[in-house]
C-alpha cells in the first residue's frame, strides 16, 4: 500500500509553472505600461481570491469584510512610507500589520456560525473604516496620497510595481499551496468533512481556523499594499475607495466562477474576471453584473465552479494538495487511484 | 435638551430600524436564510415607487400599497426560484447567492439610475411639520407617524403569526420542516409566502425611508442592511418585539453617538451591535438559541 500526494508526476507541472513564471517576469520588458497597468489590477484580485478561497473554500469562513484588511493594509504602506520607508519594505510591514490585526478581530467574531459571521465581518470592515476615517493624520475622509516614490520614471515605476504584484500573488498562491499541503491543511480538510468528528479527534479547529483567518488577512493586506502603490494615493470609503465591498464582491465572485475549494480555482476565476472587465469596460458597472449573474448561475448550477467541473471530469490537480492511496499492484500514473482526497 | 431630543429622535428612528428589520429576521427565523440583498430590496421598493408616482402620478402615499403588493409577489417569486434554489444546496451557496444578488441589484440600480438620490416628496409641509412638548422639546410629526406605522405593522405580523392559520403554517415551518411536511404542508409555498411578508414589510420601510430621505443605490449596503441586522442582534432573533427593542437601542445609540460628535453617529450603533455580539449573541430578549 502506497501513499503518494499526487498521481501523476509532478515534475512536468512544476517545470511547467516554473518557465509560465519566468515569462511572466518578463512582462515588463516586451509588454507595454498599459497592458502592464492591467496585469497589476489582475494580479491585485488573484491575491486576494485566494486567500477568499482559502477562508470560505477551506475554512468554511464566509467573510464579507474581506476589504478591512484590503484597506489596512493599503494604510499600513502609506503611513510608514510618511515616516520615510519605502513601500516596497512597506509591503512587508503592511501583511504582517494586516495579519496581526485580524487577532483581536478574530476574537469578536469566532464564535459566529456562517450568516452571522458574514455579516459580523461586514460590520468589523464598516467599523474598521468609519475609525480611519476619523483620522486626519492620513487624510480622514478624503484619503492620502501616497510619498516615497516620487521622482521615478513612469515605465520604471509600472515595472517595480508590477514585479512587487506578481511577487505578492506568487508568495500568495505558494503560500496558500503549503500551508494546504502540511498538518494545517489536513486539519482544514478534517473539519471541512466534519467537524464534531474533527474535534473529537483532537483537533484543534479554533486554533486552525484562527491560523488561517490571519494568514488570509496578511494576504490582503499585502494586496491592499500593491494597491497603494499602483494607485499613489489611498483613499477610503465605500465607492471605489480601499473599503469599498466591491474588492469583497469582485474576489468572491472570481473564486466562485473558477472553483472554490481549489488552488487553481482562483486563477481561472480571475482570467475570467480580468477578461470581462476588459470588454465591459466601457459600460461602467455592467461587468460586475454580469461576474454577479454569472456567479450566481454557477452557485446554483454548478456549484465546483469551472476548474472543480474540470476537476471532477478529469482529475486535473496543478496543485496537488490530496493523498492518494494505491494498492501494491498499481503502477502509479497508469490506474486510477483507488482513493483520492 | 438637544440630548432629550436626539433621544427621541433616535427612538422614533428604531421605529424605522425595526421595519427594515423585520423581513430579515423572518427569512432567518423561518427559512434559516441570511438575506445579504434585505437592504437593497428597500432600494429597490423606493425606485419603483419613484417610477409608479412618475408614470402615474399618483399620490404618493396611495403608491405604498401598490409598491408593497407588487414586492410581496415579487418577493414569493424569488423565493419560489432562486432562493429555494440556493436553500437545498447549502447555507454557503445561500449566502453567495443573496450576496450577488446585493451587488447585482445595486451596480443594476446604479446604471439606470445614475448615482444621484431621490426623494420621494410627500409634500414638504407634511415632512417637516412637527409639535412640541413643553418649550423644548420637539418631535416631527412624520417621524413619529413612521414609529406608529411600525408598531402597527409589529403588530400586524403577531395577530398573523398567531391566529391565521398561514401564521401557524409559517410558525410550524420554521419550528420543524419535516413534521410540517408530514402534516401536510408543503414547505416551498409556506417559504413564498413568509418571503412575500419579508419583501412587504421591508417595501414599507423603503418607501418611508424615501420619504424622510432620499433614496440613492447604494443605501442598501451602505446603511440599510446592517442597521436591520444589528436590530435582530440586539434584540434577539425570533421576537418581534425583540426586533423593536433593538432597533430603538441602535437609533438611540446612534443618536448619542451622534450628539458626542457628529461623525460618531454609525459607528455607535455599530460599536452597541459588536458589544452585543460578543456579549449575548442570541440577544437581549432571546431564551437560548444562539446565533
Amino acid at each position: 500500500m502506497k501513499v503518494t500526494r499526487s498521481r501523476r508526476n509532478v515534475l512536468w507541472s512544476g517545470i511547467g509553472a516554473l518557465v509560465v513564471l519566468v515569462v511572466l517576469f518578463a512582462f515588463p520588458y516586451y509588454v507595454g505600461p498599459g497592458t502592464t497597468g492591467i496585469m497589476v489590477q489582475g494580479l491585485i484580485v488573484l491575491t486576494l481570491a485566494s486567500m477568499w478561497n482559502l477562508l470560505a473554500g477551506y475554512a468554511g469562513l464566509v467573510s464579507v469584510g474581506q476589504q478591512a484588511f484590503f484597506g489596512l493594509g493599503a494604510y499600513f504602506v502609506l503611513i510608514p512610507a510618511m515616516h520615510g520607508v519605502t513601500p516596497w519594505a512597506g509591503l512587508f510591514i503592511a501583511a504582517i500589520a494586516a495579519g496581526v490585526c485580524a487577532l483581536p478581530l478574530w476574537w469578536l467574531v469566532a464564535r459566529l456560525r456562517l450568516g452571522y459571521f458574514a455579516i459580523a465581518t461586514w460590520v468589523l470592515a464598516e467599523v474598521v473604516m468609519l475609525v480611519i476615517e476619523q483620522i486626519s493624520s492620513v487624510g480622514g475622509g478624503t484619503g492620502m496620497p501616497l510619498p516615497g516614490l516620487s521622482g521615478m520614471d513612469a515605465a520604471v515605476l509600472t515595472a517595480y510595481t508590477y514585479w512587487a504584484a506578481l511577487i505578492v500573488a506568487v508568495l500568495a498562491i505558494g503560500g496558500v499551496y503549503l500551508l494546504l499541503r502540511s498538518k494545517v491543511g489536513l486539519v482544514l480538510t478534517a473539519i471541512r468533512d466534519d467537524e464534531r468528528a474533527a474535534r473529537s479527534s483532537g483537533v484543534r479547529v479554533g486554533l486552525a481556523r484562527m491560523g488561517v483567518f490571519v494568514a488570509a488577512a496578511a494576504g490582503c493586506g499585502a494586496a491592499g499594499g500593491v494597491l497603494a502603490i499602483e494607485q499613489l494615493q489611498v483613499v477610503p470609503g465605500t465607492s471605489g475607495g480601499v473599503f469599498s465591498i466591491q474588492w469583497t464582491a469582485e474576489m468572491a465572485f472570481a473564486v466562485i466562477i473558477g472553483g472554490i475549494g481549489t488552488i487553481e480555482g482562483p486563477i481561472l476565476g480571475t482570467i475570467v474576471f480580468m477578461a470581462l472587465q476588459q470588454t465591459l469596460q466601457s459600460y461602467n458597472a455592467w461587468y460586475l453584473i454580469v461576474l454577479g449573474i454569472v456567479a450566481v448561475v454557477i452557485a446554483l448550477f454548478a456549484r465546483r465552479g469551472l476548474w472543480g467541473t474540470l476537476d471532477e471530469r478529469f482529475n486535473l490537480r496543478l496543485f496537488p494538495v490530496g493523498y492518494y492511496l494505491w494498492s501494491p499492484t498499481e503502477r502509479r500514473g497508469r490506474r486510477r487511484a483507488t482513493t483520492s482526497v | 435638551m438637544q440630548w432629550v431630543n436626539a433621544i427621541i429622535q433616535g427612538l422614533l428612528t428604531g421605529g424605522l430600524y425595526a421595519l427594515f428589520a423585520c423581513g430579515l429576521s423572518l427569512m432567518f427565523g423561518v427559512m434559516k436564510v441570511v438575506n445579504l440583498a434585505h437592504g437593497d430590496l428597500a432600494t429597490v421598493a423606493g425606485y419603483i415607487g419613484v417610477g409608479i408616482i412618475a408614470i402615474s402620478h399618483m399620490p404618493v402615499l396611495w403608491s405604498i400599497p401598490v409598491v408593497v403588493l407588487l414586492m410581496a409577489v415579487l418577493g414569493y417569486v424569488m423565493q419560489r426560484s432562486i432562493l429555494q434554489a440556493a436553500i437545498t444546496r447549502g447555507e454557503l451557496t445561500t449566502l453567495i447567492v443573496t450576496f450577488g444578488l446585493s451587488i447585482i441589484i445595486e451596480n443594476g440600480l446604479q446604471q439606470f439610475f445614475k448615482a444621484d438620490s431621490r426623494g420621494l416628496g410627500v409634500g414638504d409641509s407634511f415632512i417637516t411639520a412637527s409639535f412640541s412638548i413643553g418649550s423644548q422639546i420637539t418631535i416631527a410629526w412624520f417621524n413619529l407617524a413612521v414609529f406608529v406605522l411600525a408598531v402597527v405593522v409589529l403588530l400586524g405580523l403577531q395577530q398573523f403569526m398567531s391566529a391565521t392559520r398561514y401564521g401557524r403554517l409559517i410558525r410550524a415551518v420554521a419550528d420543524d420542516r419535516e413534521a410540517a411536511q408530514l402534516s401536510g404542508a408543503d414547505y416551498r409555498h409556506v417559504f413564498g409566502i413568509a418571503a412575500a411578508i419579508a419583501f412587504g414589510t421591508v417595501a414599507i420601510a423603503g418607501m418611508c425611508d424615501g420619504m424622510i430621505t432620499t433614496i440613492s443605490p447604494t443605501i442598501g449596503t451602505d446603511t440599510i442592511l446592517l442597521f436591520a441586522f444589528a436590530s435582530v442582534v440586539i434584540g434577539g432573533l425570533g421576537s418581534l418585539w425583540g426586533t423593536l427593542l433593538g432597533g430603538v437601542i441602535l437609533g438611540v445609540a446612534q443618536a448619542i453617538g451622534g450628539q458626542i460628535n457628529p461623525s460618531w453617529e454609525q459607528l455607535a450603533g455599530y460599536a452597541v451591535f459588536l458589544v452585543v455580539l460578543v456579549v449575548r449573541p442570541e440577544g437581549l430578549t432571546s431564551k437560548g438559541a444562539t446565533a
